[in-house]
């Protein structure tokens, strides 16, 4: 309608796209909405990957399965009768003990190793972790205990622009939740006698030994609190859809995130996150449709790429300095 | 006793620099290779030229490629199975557009075309490593996925959007297609198979593999010796990828039969880059150990345990054996985080001082 022949191509990307978001402001507002969930969303996977990647120096490939098992595992309990909230604490129980393991089993005989040993660790880790979750919990797609839990469902909406937002409850519970955690966490992080150990290590890991901090204790903690972040992740991302192994490789999404945010960076990982989230989500909207739709599976992944070409060390993330 | 390189004196550089400088390898070798061409085609079963070695082969290939960008140059890459992905959709392109011309040289030239979007993708290599490399290789498996799905073309507009692969024939025998024995297809693989190794064994003792094993020691020491990185890295993402899209192509054209985009998803990087790591990193007789071990253990497991008494379903089978795999990779990495191929070294000099202990 706006574009003229010659440049009919150019017009689709550059005008059109934008004119639809000025003419239509509550489907714009709705997107955004929703990116700014799925980033959130994201923010919380990329979360327990920076916790484990600043204390330990792992990759933990294994962060996306973890919430796959959390959620399991509360969903698993409470089909057998256990009571809600009781669940919900025997569940992070099990994270405990997950962590625990993988500390004992898999950290601590490889210490010292390159780092890309202990990625494949973790990715070992993640093959045993489906197989025991399919083993214990069948690998059909399960239903969250979102009423149990108290987690109001249902749909706030209101007149905007000439047209109606529709906000889900459940995701504004999940934003709160999140700052929440993450406030929670910094907290943790910078009040607390565990959380300054924690940024000792994070800081050097011989230096930290030298002053009196038990490694194995520390990664223990850090683990948990990555099984924890992912029980959280888990209840609010089973709510939304359900618990099923795909969230694994949705999951992968995390990925970008973290790249754009930076490996060590916790602000970087909620940041990364709503951009992720919102860029790909404006982009599958305005954009996706030239293309064929479905390109919401690697824009992510374009869009962190393409932030690393100007920084390499992402957003937030730690200036490399290389010595020679 | 009987592996010891005594009394074998090089008389020029010539012999210094051979592939196998030892007497006993070239015969191990000459065995190896004797069995593989003579007797396994005749003596194998259907099941295990089709199921076992024919794929065996075509993987320990994608992971000599792999092993190539991440062993001898570093460059962590988590983008194998697009690469793959485009070999075997640019060799049927290929072979349905000119059928007239021979099967093999499309394998070939479909691994060229991997090499260049091997190449495209490579670019941000020189600004990123380590981590954050192998998450910008992703945007390329994604990307690569997504296309192989949405553009009809690649599959000339198949109603399944899957690759159907022709019959073609070689010598007048048939190699591909549905009544393609598989006694042909082990054959024709494990020439390009056995062709292939010895060039990237080339490779890597030359000039070249000598530049990735720098670049990966440390980058800009190999820049200040004079190494230009651009084209290391590129060179090794083209190699890397040349060898993972002919490897796409046997796989789809000589095992698979027909193939849909999940044949080329995220889990065949993954698997290959556990192929790699768990076989060796920089070594190519671990990238053949590790396919074996990665590939063959889902398949033998059920076996192995009915064979120990040990009664299941197949569903469980399934389950348990993804279980065993995990926890086998995490053992196997506890135990020689240099991979297998560091535990044939271990053996060989062991071997070389018997019966002393040192």
């Amino acid at each position: 309608m706006l574009c003229v022949k010659p440049y009919g191509m150019l017009c689709k990307i550059f005008v059109v796209p934008f004119y639809e978001m000025w003419d239509l402001p509550d489907i714009f507002v709705q997107t955004l909405w929703e990116g700014l969930v799925g980033g959130t969303l994201y923010s919380l996977i990329a979360l327990g990957f920076v916790l484990v990647f600043k204390a330990s120096g792992v990759f933990n490939f294994a962060q996306g399965i973890m919430v796959v098992f959390a959620a399991l595992s509360l969903v698993g309990l409470h089909s057998i009768g256990v009571p809600a909230f009781l669940a919900l604490i025997l569940a992070a129980g099990i994270m405990f003990v997950l962590a625990y393991s993988v500390e004992r089993v898999v950290l601590r005989p490889l210490v010292n190793q390159p780092d890309i040993i202990l990625f494949m660790a973790t990715f070992g880790l993640t093959y045993f972790l489906i197989g025991l979750g399919e083993l214990i919990f069948g690998g059909d797609p399960k239903v969250m205990i979102t009423k149990q839990l108290y987690i109001p469902t249902g749909a706030l909406s209101f007149d905007f622009g000439g047209g109606r937002v529709e906000l889900q409850k459940l995701d504004i519970t999940a934003m709160v939740v999140a700052s929440v955690m993450v406030a929670g966490l910094a907290v943790f992080f910078s009040k607390t006698r565990i959380g300054r150990a924690l940024r000792a290590v994070a800081d050097s890991h011989k230096a930290a030994l030298s002053v009196g901090i038990s490694l194995n204790q520390i990664w223990v903690i850090v683990w948990f609190a990555a099984g924890l972040v992912a029980l959280v992740t888990g209840i609010m991302w089973g709510a939304r859809s359900e618990v099923s192994f795909a969230l694994e490789i949705i999951a992968l999404k995390a990925l970008p995130v973290l790249i754009l945010g930076g490996f060590t960076s916790i602000p970087g990982a909620i940041v990364g996150g709503l951009i992720i989230g919102i860029g790909e989500k404006v982009g599958e909207i305005y954009w996706g449709p030239l293309l064929g739709g479905g390109i919401e599976s690697w824009l992510a992944y374009m869009i962190a790429l393409a932030f690393l070409l100007f920084r390499p060390q992402g957003l937030f993330g730690e200036k490399i300095i290389e010595r020679i | 006793m009987l592996y010891r390189e005594a009394g074998q004196f090089k008389t020029n550089y010539r012999a210094d620099m051979a592939v196998f400088p030892i007497l006993q390898d070239r015969i191990g070798v000459f065995l190896i290779l004797l069995v593989a061409f003579a007797v396994i085609p005749f003596v194998g079963s259907n099941f295990f030229l089709h199921a076992i070695m024919i794929p065996f082969l075509i993987f320990a290939l994608a992971t000599i490629g792999l092993n190539i960008l991440t062993g001898y140059t570093g460059l962590l890459s988590l983008g194998t199975g697009g690469f793959m992905g485009v070999g075997a959709y640019a060799c049927y392109k290929l072979a349905t557009v000119f059928p007239e011309v021979h099967i093999l040289v499309w394998v070939v030239a479909s691994g060229f075309v991997s090499a260049a979007v091997g190449v495209v993708f490579g670019l941000p290599s020189l600004r990123i490593k380590g981590f954050y490399l192998a998450v910008a290789t992703l945007a390329s498996q994604f990307f690569l996925s997504w296309c192989f799905i949405r553009i009809p073309w690649l599959v000339n507009y198949n109603v399944s959007n899957a690759i159907e692969v022709p019959r073609r024939s070689l010598f007048g025998i048939a190699v591909t297609g549905p009544d393609a024995t598989p006694q042909a297809r082990y054959l024709v693989v494990l020439t390009v198979v056995v062709a292939m190794t010895w060039i990237a064994s080339n490779l890597v003792r030359g000039r070249i593999g000598r530049m990735w094993m720098a670049v990966r020691d440390m980058d800009i020491a190999a820049e200040l010796m004079g190494i230009r990185l651009l084209n290391t890295k590129l060179l090794a993402f083209a190699v890397s990828s040349f060898y993972c899209g002919v490897a796409g192509a046997l796989l789809v054209f000589l095992y698979y039969g027909s193939a849909e985009a999940t044949a080329f998803s995220i889990n065949q990087s993954f698997a290959v880059l556990s192929m790699v790591i768990i076989g060796g990193l920089g070594s190519l007789v671990g990238s053949f150990m590790g396919a074996a071990l990665i590939f063959t253990l889902p398949i033998l497991l059920p076996h192995i345990m009915a064979a120990l008494g040990i009664p299941i379903q197949s569903a469980t089978a399934e389950q348990i054996s993804f279980m065993v795999v995990g926890a086998l990779i995490i053992f196997f990495l506890i135990v020689e985080p240099h991979g297998l191929a560091r535990l044939w070294q271990i053996a060989k000099q062991k071997l070389r001082v018997w019966p002393y202990p040192y």
